[in-house]
C-alpha cells in the first residue's frame, strides 16, 4: 500500500501585528490526515475562506514552509529537513491554479511554458518533449497545432485553464494539487473540467488534492474528503458518507447552508419582533 | 408593476457599438422577487444598469423604456427618463462588494442621514437607523463604524438596511452574496427574504447561483446573449422548463445524494459582436434544426405567465426525460468516462472555433521586451 497523502502535526502560524500588541493566527492547527491506497484517489478539502484550505495547499507544494509538523506525498516526506530535492518533488507534485492567468507569463506563447516543463522537470528533450506536450494537450482537448506560437491572452479563459492542466500532466505526476481550480468557469461548463480530473486520475494514475468551497462537486469526484474550520479538519472520511450522513456541527452546519435546488431552507425568523 | 419594452442598451468601445441587452420585454408585477440568470456576458449586470438608471458613457440606451409604474413627488411617472431623482427612497440597489461602495473614510451611520430623502432630521433618522438595524441582527453601535472595521458579512447587512431602510418599491442586487461563504450567505438571503415580505418591495435579483434563484425568487428570467429566452414562475423553471438553455443551465451541476454523471454545457456563448443569425443558442443546442439556425425564435407566452423563445418547446419534456436518465457516475467504466470526457471537448472546441474569430481578449498580443523574454516565471507556477 502507498501513502498517497500524509500529514502528522502540521502547524502554520502567523504573526501579525507590532511588537506591542501580537496577533497569533494559526493557519493550521494540528493537521493529521494519513490516506493510504494503491490506487489513485481524489481527496477533495472543503471550508468556508479563512478555513487554512490554501495554506495547507501551499504546504504541500512546498510553497509555505509549515511551522511544525510533518507531510508526506507518495510515501516521501516533502516538508522540511530531508524532504526531497526540487526537481525530483516537481516531478512528483504539481499545482493547477484558480487563475489560469497566473501559471503563464503573458509575455511567453503557452507552448514555450509545455516545453520547458517537459525538458526542465520531465528531461524529455527534442521529440521526446514534443511527445510528451503532444500527449498532454490532447488529453485535455488541445491541439497542439492550436496552441503552438499563442499568448495566453489568445486563449479564452476554459482552454487557458486546461493547457495549465496538461502542463501539470506532462511530468505525470503522482498528485495535483488544484486550488480552486474550477470557480473562475462558469457554472454551465465547470462538470467539464470536474469530470476530466476524474478521467486524467484513471488516465495518468494521478492522484488529485482538489481544494474547494463547492460541497456538490466535491461529492461528485472525490473518493475522500476533508473538511476543514479554524486551521483544523474536524471530519474526514469517505466522500459519499461525510456529506451524507455528516457527523461534526460543522459540517451539518455547511450542509444546511448550501442553496439546493431539492427542497426550501427552513425559515426561523431573522427579524427580531420590535416593533415590526 | 415595472414595464420594459424593447430595451436596447449599448456599450461604445473602440472596436464600435455592441449589444448587451438586445430588445428585452418584460413585465414585472409589483411585490415579487425576479431572478436574472445566464452564463457570465450575457447581459444581466447590464440590464440592471438599465433599471437602475446607471447610464453614461460607455452604456446607453439605444431604445424601449422602462416604466415603473409609480409616480413621483411631482406626480409624474417615473421612467428611464428620470429615475435617478428616486435613488435610495424609492429604487435602491444592494451591490455584490459592499467595500467598494460604502465611503471607507465616512462612519456607517452618516452613510444614512447622506441620503438625500434623509437629511432633514438627522436625530430622529438616527435613532430609527439603531432600531433597524437592531432588527435585522446587528448591534446598534454598529453603525458608529467605519466600514473596515466590520466583517465582510457584517457589512452587507449593512448594505441590506441601507436598501431597504426607506422601504423603496424596487430593490435592485446584483450578485449581493457571491463574495460571502454560504453560512453567511443564508443567513442574509433569508434576512432580505423577511423584509420583503414585511415591506412587499419588488426586488430583481442577478445571481449566477441556480441554487440561490430557487430558494430566493418567485419568478426568473433566463439571459442568453443579450436577450430574454425564458421567464416565468421559479417553480416551473425549474420544475418544467419551456428553453434548453434553462434545462441545460439548471441541471449542470451535482448535487448532494445525487450520482447521476452531469456533462455541463460545452461551449461559449456566441460573441456579441456577431452573433447567430436564428437562434443565438443553436450552436449548442441539443434540440437545434436547420429552422433554429435561419429564424430567430421570438418570445412568446406558452403557458399563462410564462413565455419562451424556442422553436422546439414541444421536444424539451424528452431532453428533460433523457437527462434524468443519465448513468450513476458509478456506472461509468473508465473507457465510457473517457469518451465522454474527450466528445465534450470536442464539442467545446467546435462551438468555440465557430463563435468567434477575434482573440477572446480585448487587450492586443503584447510586445516582449527583451529583458522580461528570460524572466521565466517558475514553470510551477510560483506567485
Ligand atoms: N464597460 C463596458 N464596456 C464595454 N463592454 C462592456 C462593458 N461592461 C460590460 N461589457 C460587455 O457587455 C456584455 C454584457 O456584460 P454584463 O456585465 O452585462 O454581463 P453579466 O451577465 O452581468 O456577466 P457576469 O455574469 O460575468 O457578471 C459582455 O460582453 C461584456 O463584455
Ligand atoms: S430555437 Fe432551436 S436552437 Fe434555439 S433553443 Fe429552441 S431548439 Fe434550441
Ligand atoms: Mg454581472
Amino acid at each position: 500500500m502507498t501513502t498517497v497523502l500524509k500529514a502528522e502535526g502540521l502547524r502554520k502560524t502567523y504573526k501579525l501585528g507590532s511588537f506591542t500588541s501580537r496577533v497569533t493566527i494559526n493557519a493550521l492547527d494540528d493537521i493529521n490526515l494519513d490516506i493510504v491506497s494503491d490506487d489513485p484517489v481524489i481527496v477533495s478539502l472543503v471550508g468556508e475562506s479563512g478555513s487554512g484550505k490554501t495554506t495547507l495547499a501551499k504546504t504541500i507544494l512546498r510553497l509555505v514552509e509549515p511551522t511544525a509538523g510533518k507531510a508526506w506525498v507518495h510515501d516521501q516526506v516533502v516538508t522540511g529537513s530531508g524532504g526531497m530535492g526540487r526537481l525530483d518533488f516537481m516531478r512528483m507534485v504539481q499545482p493547477i491554479f484558480q487563475n489560469p492567468f497566473d501559471a503563464f507569463s503573458r509575455y511567453r506563447t503557452v507552448d514555450t511554458y509545455l516545453h520547458e516543463t517537459a525538458a526542465r522537470i520531465a528531461g524529455l528533450n527534442g521529440a521526446k518533449g514534443r511527445d510528451a506536450v503532444d500527449e498532454a494537450l490532447s488529453s485535455v482537448g488541445l491541439d497542439y497545432a492550436d496552441v503552438v506560437g499563442k499568448y495566453p491572452n489568445q486563449f479564452s479563459g476554459g482552454e487557458l485553464q486546461r493547457a495549465s492542466i496538461a502542463r501539470a500532466l506532462i511530468p505525470h505526476p503522482q498528485l495535483i494539487v488544484a486550488d480552486e481550480p474550477v470557480s473562475m468557469i462558469d457554472a454551465s461548463r465547470r462538470m467539464i473540467v470536474i469530470n476530466l480530473f476524474k478521467a486524467l486520475k484513471e488516465q495518468y494514475r494521478t492522484s488529485f488534492l482538489y481544494i474547494t468551497h463547492d460541497l456538490a462537486t466535491a461529492y461528485y469526484i472525490s473518493d475522500y474528503i476533508a473538511v476543514m474550520s479554524k486551521g483544523r479538519i474536524v471530519e474526514f472520511g469517505a466522500a459519499r458518507d461525510v456529506l451524507s450522513t455528516p457527523r461534526h456541527d460543522y459540517t451539518k452546519l455547511l450542509l444546511s447552508s448550501i442553496p439546493t435546488l431539492t427542497h426550501k431552507w427552513d425559515r426561523t425568523p431573522a427579524l427580531a419582533s420590535t416593533g415590526a | 408593476m415595472i414595464q420594459l419594452k424593447n430595451v436596447v442598451a449599448e456599450y461604445t468601445t473602440k472596436r464600435g457599438r455592441m449589444k448587451a441587452v438586445d430588445g428585452v420585454d418584460l413585465v414585472i408585477p409589483d411585490g415579487v422577487i425576479v431572478g436574472i440568470a445566464g452564463e457570465s456576458g450575457c447581459g444581466k449586470s447590464t440590464l440592471m444598469k438599465v433599471l437602475y438608471g446607471d447610464l453614461g458613457f460607455p452604456l446607453s440606451l439605444a431604445s424601449g423604456s422602462v416604466d415603473y409604474g409609480f409616480t413621483n413627488d411631482k406626480g409624474q411617472p417615473v421612467t428611464d427618463a428620470n429615475v435617478q431623482r428616486e435613488w435610495f427612497r424609492h429604487v435602491s440597489i444592494i451591490p455584490q462588494s459592499s467595500m467598494s461602495s460604502l465611503n471607507p473614510v465616512i462612519r456607517i451611520r452618516e452613510q444614512f442621514v447622506d441620503f438625500p430623502a434623509t437629511s432633514k432630521d438627522k436625530k430622529a433618522t438616527l435613532a430609527k437607523v439603531r432600531e433597524f438595524v437592531q432588527r435585522i441582527g446587528l448591534p446598534p453601535e454598529s453603525i458608529d463604524a467605519y466600514p473596515h472595521q466590520l466583517s465582510g458579512g457584517m457589512r452587507q447587512r449593512i448594505m441590506v438596511a441601507l436598501a431597504t431602510f426607506l422601504e423603496p418599491e424596487v430593490i435592485l442586487a446584483d450578485e449581493p452574496t457571491t463574495a460571502l461563504d454560504v453560512v453567511v450567505q443564508k443567513e442574509i438571503l433569508l434576512l432580505l427574504l423577511e423584509l420583503q415580505e414585511k415591506m412587499r418591495n419588488t426586488i430583481i435579483f442577478v445571481s449566477h447561483d441556480m441554487g440561490v434563484h430557487y430558494q430566493l425568487t418567485h419568478q426568473m428570467l433566463i439571459m442568453y446573449a443579450g436577450k430574454a429566452v425564458e421567464h416565468g414562475p421559479t417553480e416551473e423553471i425549474f420544475r418544467a422548463p419551456l428553453h434548453p438553455y434553462t434545462l441545460l443551465l439548471t441541471s449542470a451541476l451535482p448535487t448532494i445524494g445525487d450520482d447521476r454523471a452531469r456533462q455541463g454545457l460545452p461551449g461559449s456563448p456566441p460573441s456579441l459582436w456577431d452573433p447567430p443569425k436564428g437562434c443565438r443558442f443553436a450552436p449548442r443546442c441539443p434540440l437545434a434544426t436547420e429552422k433554429c439556425r435561419t429564424e430567430e425564435p421570438p418570445l412568446v407566452e406558452v403557458r399563462p405567465g410564462h413565455s419562451s423563445a424556442c422553436h422546439h418547446i414541444d421536444r424539451i419534456p424528452q431532453l428533460q426525460a433523457d437527462l434524468a436518465k443519465a448513468p450513476s457516475l458509478d456506472d461509468l467504466d473508465e473507457a465510457r468516462l473517457l469518451a465522454q470526457v474527450q466528445e465534450n471537448l470536442r464539442r467545446e472546441h467546435e462551438i468555440d472555433a465557430t463563435a468567434d474569430a477575434a482573440p477572446p481578449s480585448e487587450v492586443d498580443r503584447p510586445e516582449i521586451p527583451s529583458e522580461v523574454a528570460d524572466t521565466v516565471a517558475p514553470a510551477g507556477g510560483e506567485r
